[in-house]
Order: structure tokens, then sequence, then C-alpha cells
């Protein structure tokens, strides 16, 4: 039981900026940019661009080494933009790395993209081979698991029916139930528990001890805490690309808890975080203050809260708003707010000079249920550009201590709490 | 279940690391998922005519109205010569391997963009899509054929026509000319797909790519009005010898154009083997770049 089942060692990945995901190029932009660019581009085939300058890359991981036994649950930490996603990249084989090398033992199967190659139009019969082929699976082994995955989805009915025509639960639970069967060696999973619902998000936690137990190595990342000590023994932290620490699950947490990687209330931006195409807009700080005014991750729900974002501008920008958006850890939109909401502010504002700002607002005591919640910053003219823009800055949890109805030891459904005034007349 | 505790005890190991130069083709890989290309194509030929009234009578109707307009353009208006074969079956027999290329240099060329979410989230050898979009044209190319033989058929059962199919021994080269338009259209394929990757501009020459290729291949005309001196160079569009090739094969009226067919074969070769470097080279970068 001692051998292993993933070792890294080095292990680098260098992304040009402006190249990342989500952006492509026309030779236009290539023979713009100079011979010398698009010199580079054309090679870009034939030689990895270790030349290039410092301030155009960066590096997504760094010097990464360790190694998994198998038959272990291996719990993977870190901020957004730690470099989580793109180890797993390179585990699963989608990206290749720039330096270090990886060693695999067995098929890697992954929970992190149920449903991918999911043709809309096919029904949930043919998207089952489909997928199944996608993931690696042989066809005879999906002959065999054909009525076991089917059993798992809960979606007998509709076997012939395009998965156009279903539901988003039932999309998710065949999905699921295709990769769960998969039974690769390693499982990867990466917050599952972020889709679905509470049902669907049991049955993925159960399929993965499953897994476990079957002495298979599962890694699992996850920015829900109480879910990594759950389930991993072992965990490690990465920050800024770097493995900064490896120990048992509980001292992990603490570790990372501790050492504000999780953001603790603040989420601070360096000048390469920032997306060229932000100016003049530039980002430099999000930050939540509890009512004594000190920067918190955890705000009490009886309580006001402030919400403060620091921005600098290089140059004026006409009709800029600034604001965020308050979601729930599974990405329902709970509110959204801009700081010139106000429209005689908004009139008389205009253009808003160059300089250091600070945009702050104060939520309300008795606003948000317990639970834990995702801040996201825009940056934007209305109906002319938006300059910045973070889906997932932030993220907090709220205590209901001494909220309404809190003598009750049971959970509140919903993201709002707030405490109403109720009137019980007798007629 | 033996089998089942070996893989246990003795699974695969891969190393994943940066590969430098050229990458070895490694098409050991797309053997081990040639179900996975299999699945591809089928669900590419479910997928086109689903929601469709005329469903995969789509395939019959396009090339009929195809050979319809052009002969009447270009036989009864421009009067070009057709080599003394009735014009539709002149002009069909080369329109059936144009479809087959068009089509899947069409499909093939976007396939990679269009099937970006698989590619961004999990591993399979790459080269399955851009081939299997070819091999899904090879079913639009069998409906395409049963027309050219009910085609010729007509003309030759119909009173008072005055041809009549030749039977000719160059018909069994057929599977090798077949065979050749393959790899013509693979090679086109596999350049045009990965430089879409990248440089998306591809989507915008494909059309107008497609319109040209069509005007420089014999489709509408003979090759023989081409001048002898300007043969050598006119080959170099592997599709004038596949073109040739099925007219050789498919209306027996002239000698095999072995000049024409080694020329072509040549340049198909060569575009096959340098569009799977290319794309072999290319594909490290592609869950990055797409």
């Amino acid at each position: 039981m001692n051998d292993i089942a993933i070792r890294v060692e080095s292990l680098g990945k260098l992304y040009r900026l402006g190249t990342a995901p989500e952006r492509y190029k026309t030779l236009r932009d290539t023979i713009v940019n100079g011979v010398n660019t698009s010199i580079r581009n054309l090679r870009r085939g034939f030689a990895v661009s270790a030349a290039s300058p410092e301030n155009s890359t960066i590096w997504a991981l760094r010097e990464v080494s360790f190694e998994v036994t198998q038959g272990k649950v291996m719990g993977i930490v870190g901020r957004n933009g730690a470099g989580k996603s793109t180890l797993l990249k390179i585990l699963s084989r989608v990206t290749e790395p720039t330096e270090g090398v990886a060693e695999i033992h067995g098929r890697v199967g992954s929970l992190l993209e149920v449903g991918t190659g999911f043709h809309p139009e096919l029904t949930g019969r043919e998207n089952i081979y489909l997928n199944g082929a996608i993931l690696g699976m042989k066809r005879i082994e999906i002959d065999r698991k054909f009525d076991e995955i089917v059993d798992f989805s809960e979606v007998e009915q509709f076997i012939d029916t395009p998965v156009k025509r279903y539901s988003s639960g039932m999309y998710l639970r065949l999905a699921f139930a295709v990769a769960a069967h998969l039974e690769p060696e390693i499982l990867v999973v990466d917050e599952v528990l972020a889709v679905g619902d509470a049902e669907f998000q049991r049955k993925c936690l159960g399929k993965m001890s499953d897994v476990a137990q079957t002495g298979r190595t599962v890694l699992f990342v996850s920015h829900n805490m109480s879910a990594v000590l759950r389930l991993t023994e072992e965990t490690i932290v990465l920050d800024k690309g770097h493995l900064v620490y490896r120990a048992p699950t509980q001292q992990a947490v603490d570790y990372y808890m501790a050492s504000g990687f999780s953001a603790a209330g603040e989420r601070i931006w360096s000048s390469t975080e920032v997306p060229t195409d932000a100016a003049p807009f530039y980002p430099m700080a999000l930050r939540l203050k509890n009512n004594q005014g000190r920067v918190a991750d955890t705000l009490h729900s009886t309580e006001p809260f402030s919400i403060e974002i620091e921005y600098r501008l290089e140059r004026p920008i006409t009709g800029l708003r600034v604001g965020i958006y308050l979601l729930t850890m599974r990405g329902e939109y709970v509110f959204t707010s801009f700081d010139l909401d106000n429209p005689d502010q908004f009139e008389k504002t205009g253009v808003r000079q160059a300089g250091h700002y600070v945009s702050r607002c104060v939520v309300p005591a008795n606003t948000l249920n317990e639970g834990h919640y995702i801040l996201a910053v825009n940056a934007s003219s209305f109906r002319i550009k938006r300059y910045f823009w973070d889906d997932h800055c932030l993220a907090f949890s709220v205590d209901a201590t001494g909220a309404p109805g809190k003598h009750w030891p049971e959970p509140r459904l919903g993201a709002v709490r707030p405490a109403l005034e109720w009137v019980i007349e007798r007629i | 279940m033996s089998a089942n505790q070996q893989s246990k005890a003795q699974p695969e190991v891969t190393y994943l690391r940066p590969t430098h130069g050229l990458a070895a083709l490694n098409l050991r890989d797309l053997w081990v998922y040639h179900e996975l290309v299999y699945f591809l194509t089928w669900r590419d030929i479910l997928v086109r005519y689903k929601q469709t009234v005329l469903g995969a009578a789509w395939a019959v109707i396009q090339p009929v109205v195809q050979v319809l307009v052009f002969t009447f353009i270009f036989s009864n208006a421009a009067g070009l010569s057709s080599e003394g074969v009735p014009y539709p079956i002149f002009n069909f027999s080369a329109l059936l391997p144009w479809g087959l290329f068009s089509k899947a240099m069409n499909d093939a060329g976007r396939s990679l963009v269009t099937n970006r979410n698989m590619i961004t989230k999990i591993y399979f050898p790459r080269l399955t899509i851009p081939v299997s979009s070819v091999l899904a044209g090879l079913v639009d190319f069998g409906i395409a054929f049963f027309v050219y033989v009910l085609l010729i058929l007509y003309y030759t059962l119909s009173p008072g026509s005055t041809y009549s199919f030749k039977f000719t021994p160059a018909l069994f080269a057929l599977p090798l000319v077949i065979f050749l338009a393959l790899i013509a259209t693979l090679g086109v394929s596999l350049w045009l797909s990965a430089m879409n990757v990248i440089y998306r501009d591809v989507g915008h020459i494909l059309p107008f790519l497609t319109q040209v290729w069509f005007f420089v291949t014999p489709i509408v005309y003979s090759a023989s009005v081409v001048s002898q001196k300007w043969q050598i160079a006119y080959a170099l569009n592997p599709l004038t010898g596949v073109v040739e090739g099925f007219r050789w094969c498919l209306l027996g009226i002239h000698s095999l154009p072995w000049q024409l067919l080694v020329i072509s074969s040549l340049v198909a070769v060569i575009l096959l083997v340098s569009g799977l470097v290319y794309f072999r080279n290319m594909e490290r970068s592609f869950s990055d770049e797409i």
C-alpha cells in the first residue's frame, strides 16, 4: 500500500499574460505588434519562449514538489490564483508543465468538469456513451456499467430524451453519474460542492469516500474547510504558485487560516494581478470591516458591517461606477450595489478625476443569514466599458448568533435574515 | 477480476513533462483512443440532422441541386466541354470528392474551437477531433455516391440516351483514390484546425478559401483546358489529382493521369505529414491559447 500514486518534482507553469485563457489573437494583431513579436508567436510551436521579458509572463506554479501514496485522500487549499487549478490541469494532462515532471500511476479521473462533452441535442443514452468515451472508458466498460449509471442518475424515464430538455438538476446528476463510474486510480475533485443541491452534494461526498475506501487516491480541492477537514488526512497549502505547507489536514488548515491566505476579510491586488485592459482603473484592495472598524472575515448578522473598495484612477473616467455583487457560495446573487446608485449624486459627479479613492458602504444589521458568501467587484461606465471585474474577490462568513429566531436551533432557509416586526392580532 | 486486480497492482505510469522541439507524433495515443474517434464521428453525424424537417435528405438535396445549377450555368450557358460524357455525370463525378473535401475542411477547420470546452477541461488526444470531423464527412459522401449511381442508371437506362456506363478495370482503383482524397483532406484540415486555435482569422478565410479552391480544381470544367506547360503547377493542388483520379475511375474516358496523380499524391502526403507535425507542436499550447 506504500506505492506512489503521484510524484511531482519541481513542477512549474509559465503563462504569458494576455494569452491566458479567454484570449485569442488575430493575424492582424500579430502583424501590428511588430516583427519581433510576430516571429515569436509564429515560432511558438517550436520554442518555449523562455527569453520573453519577465513582466509579460507569470508563473502560475513554481517549484512544486510532493508525493502522494496510493489510497490517500489529499486536500489542496489556497486562495484564488494560488495555482490549485493549474496544478490539477497539469495532473489531468489538460495542459503541459513548463518545467519539472509529474509522474502519474494510473488513470486520472476528474469530478471537476462533469458533463464535459455533453451534447444538448443527444439523448441521455447517447451522451452516456459519448461522455464515457471522452473520459477514456472503453465501449464494453460503458455497456457493463450502463444500468448502474442510469440508476445512480435517477433519470431512467428520460434516458431517450435529448438532454437539452432536462432540468439542470437532472443534467448534473447524469453527468456526475458517468464521471463517478469511471473508476480511475486517481480521482481529482475540484469544488463540486459549489454546485448542485444539498442532496447532490451529499451524493458527491459519499461517492468520494467510497472511492477512497477502495484504496484509490483522491485529490480534493476546496474552499470549504469543513469539507477538507472531514474528508482528507493530509493537506497541502499553495500560495502564489508555491507549495508553502504540507501537514496533516488539521494542522494545514490552521496554518492556512492563520496566515491570512484565506483573504481574512481583505483582498489586495498586486500590480501583476490586474489585467492590462482594466486601465485606467486600478483596484488596490477590497476590505470587509466589522462594527468595530476592524478587518474581519466573520461578521455578525446582528451588527452592521462595511465594505471598502480602494482604487486608483490613472486618468479621469466619465460616468464611472464602482460596486459590488454579493453572492452565496453556490453562486446565487443576493444583491448588487454601486457607489453612484443615488441618482442625484450620479448627476453631480460626472467625471471622476484621476487619483486615489475609497468607495465605502455600510450593510445594515440584520441583512444576511448565517452562511458563507462571496464578494465580487465591478468597475464600469454604464453601456460604455467594463474596466474591471472580479467575480470571486473575497469569501466571508456570517454568524447569526442572537439573530431573530435563533432560539430555535434549526437552519433558516434563504440568504437574507431581516428582523421583521410581527404583529399578532386576534380577530 | 484478476485482470482488474492486476491493473490495480501495476497501473500504467505516465510522465508529464515539458516537451521541446519536434514532439513525437505519438500516433499510438490515437489508437488507444480509437473508440473516441468512433464516438465523436457518430456524434457529428447524429447531431448534424437533428431537429431538421428533411433530416438526412439534405445529403441528397445538396449535391443534386448543385449539379442542376452547374449544368445550367456551365454546360447550357457557358458551353464548357465535358469530354463526351453528359455534363451532369461529368460534373457529379468531381463533386463527389469535392463535397467530401470542402465539407470536411470547413467542419474540421472549426472543430477544435467548437469543442473548446472539452479541450480546456479534459485530456484526450486532440487529433481525435479533426479526424472525426473528416470521417463524419464520409457518410455524406456515401449518400452522394448512391445518388451518383442512380444518375448513371438513369442515363444508361432511359430510352434515347446516347450514354452508357463504360466498365473499365480502373473502377477497382476507386478505394485508392478515395484514400488519396482523405489524405489530402486530413492534411489541410490539420493545418487549418491548429491554426484556428491561435489565429481566428481562419474562420474568416474558410468560406473564401473554399470558393477559390473550387474554381482552381477541375470540377465544372475539364483539366484538359489547362495548357500542357501548366499541368505540373496545376497538379500541385492535390484536389486536381483527386478529381482527375475520380473521373478516371468512374467515367473510364481517358487513360490514367499518372503524372497528375503522382504529383498530387506527393503534395497530399507532404500536407498530411507536415500537418501532423504542426498540429502536434501546437497541441501543447491548445488549452492555454484556445
